[in-house]
């Protein structure tokens, strides 16, 4: 059955302004009526290719062929008024607007010089109403649960005639329930002819959903499948280049005796002063990772920003191995041996302007190994910097080379680097691995278990379900600021039952094993 | 050198063509000498030693603010206090040469004296803005008044020769800097300037705190992540930045331009820092090359305007030009595309070889 062709991308090349070769020669076909898979890791391409195709980028060889005539899209405005949508990974809502008003933003009925706010809520009602999503557009967005955000989202390009719906990793923010109500919509949508490119590294929701997939690496495309026709493990052997094992060396575990880090009734309001964390009590001792799973959002950055002290503001006790850290510098707290990998590799993880030798040293150069009382000790910073890039497998020309020219799987790798190398008795890793490649994941994964074994305590926090829960030893999850639940025995446990915790469905009020005083 | 640095230097050195022709254009059209005027504005400079003294002379003060304002800006503090720093280091330096008569004494009193009132002038934005978060390009750009008319106060009411119209008692021999070359200007300020721009260097790029200091410049959040204490780094970066802006103030005082305090305006060195500070990419150690660049225009035009009919504003104009095209980053960003996306492709066909 073959049906008509709408778009065909041909030998499309991007490269950025740092020299990144993003798209190297990607081809892509779509179908009327399809969900069309664009498979790939982090990094091999599919964002970039998705930004060229509506308009973002600019790319520097190749055409776009829509409807057999080939196009020039010259920016998202020009994309939209030719019938294609996106939805962002992260949403572009307005929150203090409602969802009504969200949906007609730009376009919207007026009368006079104002918005006809009756008509635009019928408008809005009745797009809805056509695509049987259950949304109450008087609702204000900043009030709306994020799968209902995501709907809003998708109605947002629909009522702007989107045919070709652009979804960059829609599933990634919704928990397990929120995905299968997601899916059931977007067959909806296939059955009235839309066309939907759907952005996933996850096989078994592509199996699922989808009726063809494009796979890429690279930044090449290596292929487009029917999904019927090719087995995950043929997938993911495309995607990645060889056989993936998510099997790590994990080894049995060996507490130490000693509670490193200590939390009792720890209260934080962020600076709007919306509660973030609500009284958290918590043990952590050496050779354990803890992991904290949940929505983004949910208290986990500002419960890592008071341990790492970045936050000082908080009620509440926390102790490193015995002592209170009230009152201690950021630089104090680093010294009793506390790392730190940051949510935000760009903001606060690197200065990307700076080279990798001077990212590398930025706690560490007090270090008198590396320093004198005034002076750098050049040459061994410069010693160390090598071994360190050759240790972490940083692919890059040298150490003088600036860090925000590196791939993003790079530039965290630089990050594990600094702070791995400064011998750490406690590691709080926040979302270390995301948005970077397989492999880079996998050595970052292995090397905190590394430091479990030699007995480190490491603090988890993820989004990804897969890792938290092949890595953790003890599971929390984290909703609105609390523990919903807590989970001594990881292996026991299955997603939806985290699912439900994470939505706030299910909370545990006795939080067995939580403690260990 | 990677593509992107080469880039940059090509981008400066194109600048400097376009305005340069621009110029060349005004001169066209408004002298009945244009000729005479270009060739006096470009190699006027070297006609004769004194001209080439006059060069060296005025790159001094440049070298000194230049640097300075490198330190500052390399905190990613946009302090525009270098004009007031500039003026209060030649009044704080002429007030002691003035009275304090003793050899060698008399110039090192007055440069240490010079460089202080400097740092302090500077950090006064810096603390304001630790303290209150007001903007320190505002708070310092104000406050360079404060300097202009505390200047003016004190030559009308403390330092003022009565003998003199609108400048102060002479300062004393002792105090004036040993001429180096006979027949120019040229003073052992040159020397100061050049160690000044070295040691800036060192200090950025070699020393603890200039590290953080740089840190802190490119990324703050980053800064405070590692464990720098941010608000030292930044006053220490103004103190110093600061510093070496009036040293130049009080080594340009003793220098054997003036025999006596007259500046009853500013003179505009701190300004040209920053066009310096971009000209030397924050670098210190190409200060003075921006520096010599930006005095032999300067001397040229001088030249120009003494022996044809063009005036000295034209090269203002210039100036202003370079600056404009060298700050502007998407300036020839379609021919940087252009680089960086060959580049790319020829790694691409090596790694394919390999």
């Amino acid at each position: 059955m073959d049906r008509q062709i709408v778009l065909q991308m041909n030998h499309i090349m991007k490269i950025y302004g740092n020299g990144v070769v993003a798209n190297e020669d990607v081809s892509l076909e779509l179908r009327k009526g399809e969900i069309h898979a664009l498979l790939g890791e982090n990094g091999a391409g599919k964002s970039t290719l998705m930004k060229v195709l509506f308009g973002i980028e600019a790319p520097d060889q190749g055409e776009i062929v829509l409807n057999g005539k080939a196009t020039v899209i010259k920016s998202p405005q020009d994309a939209i008024s030719k019938g294609i949508g996106m939805v962002h990974q992260h949403f572009m809502l307005v929150p203090s607007l409602t969802v009504a008003e969200n949906i007609i933003l730009g376009v919207a009925p007026k009368k006079g010089l104002f918005i006809d706010m009756d008509k635009a809520i019928e408008a809005a009602a009745n797009i809805a109403k056509e695509y049987n999503f259950e949304v109450d557009v008087r609702q204000r967005v900043e009030e709306i649960p994020v799968g209902i955000k995501q709907k809003v989202e998708i109605l947002k390009a629909l009522y702007r005639g989107a045919q070709i719906l652009i979804l960059d990793e829609p599933t990634a923010v919704l928990t397990p329930q929120e995905t299968d109500e997601l899916f059931v919509q977007l067959m909806k949508l296939r059955e009235k002819g839309h066309t939907i490119i759907f952005i996933s590294h996850k096989l078994d929701e592509i199996k699922k959903i989808c009726d063809r997939a494009t796979i890429m690496r690279n930044g090449r495309s290596m292929g487009t499948y029917e999904v019927a026709d090719i087995s995950t493990q043929e997938m993911s052997k495309l995607m990645v280049g060889r056989e993936i094992s998510l099997q790590f060396d994990k080894k049995p575990q060996h507490l130490t005796s000693k509670t490193l880090l200590k939390v009792r009734n720890l209260t934080v309001y962020n600076t709007q002063g919306v509660l973030k964390v609500d009284n958290l009590s918590f043990d952590i001792k050496g050779g354990e990772i803890l992991g904290i799973a949940g929505v983004e959002g949910n208290g986990q950055t500002e419960l890592i920003d008071t341990l790492t002290g970045l936050n000082k503001k908080y009620k509440g006790q926390i102790q490193i191995k015995g002592k209170e850290i009230a009152g201690s510098s950021i630089a104090d707290i680093r010294g009793m041996k506390v790392a730190h990998i940051p949510e935000d590799r760009m903001t606060t993880g690197c200065a990307s302007t700076l080279s990798i030798q001077e990212n590398l040293f930025s706690y560490q150069f007090r270090d008198p190994a590396y320093s004198g009382k005034v002076l750098l000790k050049q040459k061994e910073i410069e010693k160390r910097s090598d071994s360190l890039i050759k240790e972490f497998l940083v692919k890059c020309k040298s150490r003088k080379q600036n860090v925000g020219m590196l791939s993003g799987g790079n530039i965290q790798k630089v990050i594990v680097a600094r702070e791995f190398s400064t011998a750490p008795d406690i590691i709080i890793a926040n979302q270390p691995t995301r948005g970077i490649d397989v492999g880079a994941a996998a050595f970052i994964r292995q090397r905190l278990l590394d430091f479990r074994d030699a007995g480190c305590a490491v603090i988890l926090v993820s989004a990804d379900l897969t890792e938290v829960f092949s890595l953790s030893d003890r599971l929390a999850v984290m909703y609105k600021g609390k523990f919903a639940g807590f989970f001594t025995d990881v292996g026991s446990v299955t997603e939806e039952e985290l699912g439900q915790h994470m939505l706030g469905i299910k909370q545990d009020e006795r939080l067995e094993g939580v403690l260990y005083e | 050198m990677n593509s992107a640095k080469k880039f940059d230097v090509l981008r400066t050195i194109l600048s400097v063509l376009i305005a340069l022709a621009i110029s060349f254009v005004i001169i066209f059209l408004v002298s009945e000498q244009p000729f005479e005027a270009i060739k006096n504005l470009l190699i006027g400079p070297l006609t004769s030693k004194r001209n080439m003294g006059n060069v060296v002379e005025s790159m001094i003060p440049l070298i000194f603010t230049g640097t300075g304002v490198c330190i500052m800006f390399s905190a990613n503090q946009i302090n525009l206090g270098g004009e007031g720093a500039f003026h209060m280091g030649g009044l704080v330096a002429s007030i002691i040469a003035i009275w304090v008569t003793g050899k060698f004494v008399s110039p090192v009193l007055a440069l240490i004296c010079a460089g202080l009132v400097g740092a302090l002038f500077t950090a006064i934005p810096a603390i304001m803005k630790i303290t209150t978060s007001a903007s320190e390009m505002v708070s310092s750009l104000m406050i360079n008044y404060v300097a202009l008319y505390f200047g003016n106060y004190m030559l009308n009411n403390v330092i003022g020769d009565p003998a003199a119209s609108a400048a102060s008692y002479k300062l004393s021999e002792a105090s004036e800097l040993p001429v180096l070359v006979d027949g120019t200007r040229v003073h052992l300020g040159i020397i100061i300037a050049l160690a000044v721009a070295v040691l800036g260097y060192v200090f950025l790029y070699r020393t603890k705190m200039g590290y953080q200091l740089r840190i802190t410049g490119e990324n703050e959040e980053f800064a405070r992540y590692s464990g720098i204490n941010i608000v030292k780094v930044i006053l220490v970066s103004q103190l110093l930045g600061g510093f070496v802006i009036g040293l130049g103030g009080g080594v340009e005082m003793l220098s054997p331009i003036y025999s006596r305090f007259t500046w009853t305006s500013l003179l505009g060195y701190g300004w040209d820092a920053i066009i310096i500070c971009t000209l030397a990419k924050k670098n210190p150690l190409y200060t003075p090359f921006a520096a010599l660049f930006l005095a032999y225009l300067r001397t040229g035009a001088s030249i120009m305007a003494r022996r044809t009919d063009v005036t000295l504003e034209i090269v203002q104009i210039t100036q202003g030009i370079i600056i404009l095209l060298v700050v502007a980053e998407q300036f020839l960003s379609k021919y940087k595309h252009k680089m960086i996306a060959r580049e790319a492709k020829a790694a691409l066909k090596d790694e394919e070889v390999a």
